[in-house]
């Protein structure tokens, strides 16, 4: 064990698994430039040539074709995308080809493809550098969703999602890449499809994606002064959803917050508030909230972008609203901004 | 050769011939788009590539189907949904697959396809197999932007693969002067860096002849190639009738082709060459008789367990 970050983690899940089989390859655009993906794709071009770790045209939508056609040969692909934004490019090939192939081909075709797209938020990054798009993917059945939280799950996740057969979308949220962890450096997986509970706390449910979970975490910091105590569950796979954990936990608090890295509108948080109320409606002492982007596309100013995007304060906020608590100051306190670095670890 | 070209034009046409024959009974629950007009294309091509090759189709991909496998009892089982299909009914006519024949699949989204083959063959040219990878689209799908970016990179990376263009004039119902702002799309493409070839013929040994050719020089100059390959599509866009009435086309036209028709140029090839008649009719009787098998067992199969919708959408 040693404490790495989030950035490294992904980094040594790929070159781990890259040296162990010959089949995987990475490629992008961008990706063996000397920015190599804020950092991620470090490495790979020395150490496995450009046959392995290349860049490719402005073809977003080809390329996503390209790595389906690669996959059914055989090939384990790495496609990657600096900004979730630029795949939509390919939502053809992602919802009419790469999720329906093995299905459409009565189970005689595989898919091994993994698409790794980075998500996140300021500064300035404007409309169309913004967005998560979780649920826009995991609404097509055939396509695993994944969106790591820590450093460990990053390296964990990463790795299965290389081995598994099915195609993977691994959703990377660029301020996590500074997050340091303890991570163990021989390769390891956890499983897709399993949550994980980053704070057991018995008055209230948090369940947050992806950098959402930094500021719950941060929100149940603030409130455990007051005796409040947090739980917070990461589902880490939006797709399939795995629901015990999540059930499991609000069935014991009885209040449920849904944090979504995205817009709540046909989103994710809806799809975790639909299942809590079937699972656990005899237990459930309020109605889910949700918190999520504001229902605009994502403004470039600074004071705007900071009202888009919700944080720790807002959930403060709803944790008061519902458990019908006074609302406490929190003017002395410090949240994260692109200047304020989150570094970890939870 | 001559006789191996006819047999697979007669499988075809003879397949389709049934298909129209039996589809008014309603038990092929799965939209046609046909084949017939464009076997040379599929035939005179699949002859010239290895059995260890593969090939991606289109939404209409029953000739270029049969001409890759010379299967009859999945693909009939396939138009009939039944448990007996490779497929068990979750793919139908516009998504015929047989990897294992180098029958790759097909998009029923205009041009979906090529990229993906462009990714087969780029793990072919990693593994350096030999294997040559083919797909074949229509001339519309010239007009989607994943063309463009397919060729590019197969022009890039130098891939192993062969651009077959079926040209039928048609994208659906528009002409390409409804749809096209270019005069040759053989004349663009050739600006690419790779092999241009084009024809306008019903003659599957012409076909063959090009394409073994393109094989080679893809081999030899280790860049893809553009085949641009005319017919005339003989039935409405999807289904199994004629639309001469509907007005976009002319009858004059088609009889025109069809005195070319590519199953009865190969057959009157057979006879100049000396088989005789008996001969001819022997075979024909013979692919008949595996055609009737092969409809008669998907249609007294049955329906896979409804369970099935859930299986397969992962390992």
């Amino acid at each position: 064990m040693r404490r790495i970050s989030y950035c490294q983690a992904v980094n040594e899940a790929m070159t781990q698994e890259m040296e162990r089989d010959p089949s995987i390859f990475v490629y992008g655009i961008g990706v063996p430039d000397h920015k190599r993906v804020f950092g991620t794709t470090a490495g790979l071009a020395e150490r496995f040539g450009p046959e392995r770790c290349f860049d490719t045209p402005l073809s977003e939508d080809a390329m996503t074709g390209f790595g389906l056609g690669a996959a059914l040969n055989g090939a384990r692909p790495i496609h990657v995308h600096i900004r979730v934004d630029f795949m939509l490019l390919a939502m053809n090939q992602l919802a009419n080809m790469v999720a329906s192939s093995r299905y459409m081909s009565g189970q005689q075709l595989k898919t091994p493809l993994v698409i790794r797209a980075v998500i996140g938020r300021g500064w300035g990054q404007g409309c169309q550098h913004s967005k998560s798009m979780f649920s826009t993917f995991a609404h097509v059945p055939g396509l695993k969703v994944v969106a790591p939280t820590t450093a460990i799950d990053a390296k964990g996740l990463l790795i299965s999602a290389i081995r598994d057969d099915n195609p993977v979308i691994f959703m990377e949220h660029r301020w996590l890449y500074w997050q340091e962890q303890d991570v163990p450096e021989e390769p390891f997986t956890i499983p897709i499809g399993e949550a994980n509970v980053l704070r057991p706390g018995r008055d209230l449910t948090i369940v947050a994606t992806s950098w959402m979970n930094v500021e719950a975490m941060k929100a149940a910091e603030i409130l455990s002064r007051r005796e409040v105590e947090i739980e917070v569950v990461d589902p880490r796979t939006i797709a399939p959803l795995n629901d015990e954990i999540i059930v499991e936990s609000v069935r014991k608090t009885g209040h449920c917050i849904v944090a979504d890295n995205d817009w709540l509108h046909c989103g994710f948080s809806a799809e975790v508030a639909a299942v809590v109320s079937e699972k656990c409606f005899g237990k459930l002492k309020s109605p889910v909230s949700r918190i999520g982007f504001a229902p605009t596309p994502c403004p470039t100013v600074r004071h705007l972008e900071d009202k888009f995007y919700p944080n720790a304060g807002n959930i403060i906020r709803a944790v008061e609203a519902k458990l019908e608590l006074p609302e406490m100051d929190l003017s002395g306190e410090s949240f994260y901004s692109h200047t304020n670095r989150f570094k970890g670890p939870f | 050769m001559n006789l191996r070209f006819y047999k697979k034009l007669y499988l075809i046409r003879r397949s389709e011939e049934q298909i129209v024959a039996h589809y008014s009974e309603d038990q092929m629950k799965t939209p046609m788009h046909m084949s017939m007009g464009a076997e040379a294309i599929a035939v005179g091509v699949c002859e010239a590539l290895e059995a260890r090759d593969q090939v991606f189709g289109t939404y209409r991909s029953h000739a270029l189907y049969l001409a890759k496998t010379e299967d009859t009892d999945d693909f009939f089982a396939e138009l009939y949904g039944r448990e007996t299909a490779l497929l068990k009914g979750k793919g139908g006519s516009m998504h015929l697959c047989a990897p294992d024949h180098g029958f790759m699949g097909t998009s029923a989204v205009v041009a979906s396809i090529i990229p993906v083959a462009a990714g087969c063959a780029f793990a072919n040219k990693r593994a350096n197999n030999g294997r040559m990878v083919t797909v074949f689209f229509g001339d519309g799908a010239v007009e989607e932007g994943v063309f463009w970016e397919s060729l590019n990179l197969a022009c890039l990376m130098k891939l192993p693969m062969l651009f077959v263009c079926e040209d039928n004039g048609l994208a659906v119902h528009a002409s390409k002067a409804e749809r096209q702002g270019f005069e040759s799309i053989t004349e663009i493409v050739s600006k690419f860096n790779c092999l241009v070839y084009e024809a306008e013929t019903t003659d599957t040994e012409a076909i063959y002849n090009l394409t073994r050719q393109a094989v080679k020089q893809v081999n030899a100059q280790l860049m893809p190639a553009f085949l641009r390959l005319e017919y005339f599509r003989y039935l409405e866009h999807v289904g199994v009738n004629e639309d001469f009435d509907a007005g976009y086309r002319r009858r004059d036209e088609f009889e025109q082709w069809l005195s070319e028709d590519p199953v009865s140029l190969q057959r009157k090839k057979l006879r100049a060459l000396g088989w005789a008649e008996g001969a001819i009719e022997a075979v024909e009787a013979q692919i008949n008789d595996k055609v009737a098998r092969s409809l008669r067992k998907a249609q007294e199969a049955e329906f896979c367990n409804v369970s099935e919708l859930f299986g397969g959408v992962f390992t």
